[in-house]
């Protein structure tokens, strides 16, 4: 079950600003989804290890060797604010 | 015209390389009924038609592919379905597609899709819904419904796909065409627009099993760009098989029993394809997948954790939507994040942020990839004594817009029989079995990592034998 200030809190986390509709609606439906989720938990899984990748690749290693890459100029043709052959953000911390 | 579209992708290419067929000719007609779109299921269509005298001899033939709108291609738009890419043009093309290009496949147009790929109704699009050719009040399922719904209209003569959790099976199931998730690995990831890595894999959505081989033929190989490719053992080969002698087929219990909801029709086509199966020889017996119910519980932890992770990158400063919010920058990033994205997005990235976070992460997360170990020891297990498990691919049949958008659970139903497969990294393929009221129905065939020759040829004998007639979708 998910209450008001855990939605509020994940999310900040995922830096997500939800309307008041949004969050109440959120933790109902995730709260129904987890419900759901929650039977996994029952399993007897005890020794078992997890899977994060299911091919057997071990560290795909290739030469460190220049290649031809984008050029800053394109790197920046979709960005919102290109600004002096970088990307240009607001000010952090910078007041409305 | 109608018979150039009545001719499948293989057909066609095998009538240009004999030189009785002007690939230009055949380009034409298919950008017209692609430019028609009256299904929405195009985002984009090429303009020009390609230069004459590049395709003769390639194996592909000039024989022009539909692309989902998540594989990133040069100068073209590529939004993954978002409002929060809207007018995006990557500088840069993804593996696949250029491999496509290179063997005679030129880009035909790109295909609407669920937002980021999260869905299984083309709902979730940020550019309104795909719509069923052969039911127009239907959705043509998701994610990959604009590449399903063109291939089943003839507004494509075949096209490609990715499947996170049945993103190409359960739209070709919906549609009536073949849909292949290949082994994971097979095909390169690089460029496309990521939803959840480990599971993320392309694959064709065709006509047929034999356009499915040949499309699937040339998009296989590693790629230096993608680390988790891996090099595909041999040669893809073009299906031949017309029997099944000697293949055993496992019919799982959990998944095609009382608590997947399988709806009646679906169910009697999957019986009617199995007794064809024993027909053509095959030993047809049941199965236990023992941890497949807890597959959807498993995958709507991996798959939202691994998106929230992956959806971190739109964020308002390398391209795409930007929206100012108050000034500073963590506002800037939540206010676009907030206006860019829907609100399945939105939920998902919100499931997967708290499944990662602090306190939750070994209860949630931790245990879902334990299931994942269990569910492909499962599968091993299985096909110890079977050559491949089969089940309905979808539990039902195409669904009326809007009847599964209020509960989110409940749509996420619809992938109770494909994210097994999906979890486990192994191929599975979706073929048309027949029809349930009027709209076809979806058999799925899955086998070990890497047995896609043998996996195709099954379906092929299968789809011979069951003589689905799919010309009713192309009007």
């Amino acid at each position: 079950m998910l209450d008001r200030d855990q939605v509020l809190h994940v999310a900040a986390l995922a830096q997500l600003e939800l309307s008041e509709e949004e969050v109440t609606r959120m933790a109902a439906e995730l709260s129904k989804v987890l419900d759901h989720i929650e039977k996994i938990r029952e399993l007897d899984l005890e020794g078992v290890a997890p899977t994060s990748h299911v091919v057997d690749v071990v560290n795909a290693l290739r030469a460190d060797e220049p290649r031809p890459s984008l050029s800053a100029e394109v790197a920046l043709r979709s960005a919102p604010e290109p600004l002096a052959g970088g990307f240009g953000v607001p000010t952090p911390g910078a007041a409305g | 015209m109608s018979g150039l579209i009545d001719l499948g992708g293989a057909g066609a290419a095998a009538l240009v390389r004999a030189g009785d067929l002007d690939p230009r000719e055949l380009f034409d007609a298919y950008r017209a009924r692609a430019a028609s779109n009256e299904l929405n299921a195009f985002t984009w269509v090429a303009a020009d038609t390609p230069a004459d005298g590049v395709y003769g001899q390639a194996p592909l033939g000039g024989v022009p592919v539909a692309v989902k709108d998540l594989f990133c291609t040069e100068g073209v738009p590529s939004q993954s379905g978002s409002r929060i890419l809207e007018g995006y043009r990557p500088p840069y093309t993804a593996t696949v597609v250029s491999k496509l290009t290179a063997a005679g496949a030129p880009l035909l147009g790109k295909t609407n899709q669920d937002e980021f790929a999260m869905g299984s109704s083309n709902e979730n699009s940020g550019f309104g819904p795909v719509l069923n050719p052969w039911d127009r009040n239907r959705v043509p399922g998701g994610s990959s419904g604009g590449s399903a719904a063109a291939v089943a209209a003839g507004l494509a003569p075949w096209a490609i796909g990715t499947d996170t959790g049945g993103s190409i099976r359960q739209p070709a199931a919906l549609c009536g065409i073949v849909g292949l998730k290949p082994t994971y690995g097979a095909c390169s990831r690089y460029g496309m627009i990521a939803f959840a890595s480990s599971l993320d894999q392309a694959g064709p959505l065709t006509r047929d099993v034999t356009d499915a081989a040949l499309l699937f033929s040339e998009m296989v190989g590693r790629d230096p760009c993608d680390s988790t490719s891996v090099a595909f053992p041999g040669p893809i080969d073009l299906p031949s098989a017309e029997h099944l002698r000697g293949i055993r087929l496992g019919v799982p219990e959990e998944l095609t029993g009382a608590d997947g909801g399988i709806e009646p029709g679906v169910r009697a086509s999957f019986e009617a394809v199995l007794a064809l199966a024993e027909g053509l020889g095959a030993l047809v017996e049941p199965c236990r997948l023992p941890h497949a119910p807890h597959a959807l519980s498993a995958y709507y932890l991996i798959a939202p954790a691994e998106a929230s992770a992956n959806l971190a990158r739109f964020d308002g400063v390398r391209y795409g939507l930007r929206v100012a919010g108050t000034g500073d920058l963590d506002s800037m990033y939540s206010a676009t994040r907030a206006a860019g994205f829907g609100a399945e997005v939105k939920r998902r990235i919100m499931l997967g942020t708290y499944a990662l976070s602090s306190g939750y992460y070994d209860a949630y997360y931790g245990t879902a990839q334990k299931v994942r170990t269990k569910i492909a020891e499962d599968f091993r297990t299985a096909f110890d004594r079977f050559d491949f498990v089969v089940t309905p691919t979808s539990p039902w049949s195409a669904f009326e817009l809007g009847a599964k958008t209020e509960d989110p659970l409940t749509m996420y139903l619809n992938d109770f029989c494909t994210v097994p497969m999906s979890l486990a990294g192994i191929p599975a393929v979706s073929i048309p079995s027949g029809f349930s009221d009027g709209l076809p129905v979806g058999f799925q065939l899955a086998g070990p990592a890497f047995s896609e020759n043998r996996l195709l040829d099954a379906a092929h004998a299968l789809e011979r034998a069951i003589g689905f007639e799919g010309s009713g979708a192309r009007g």
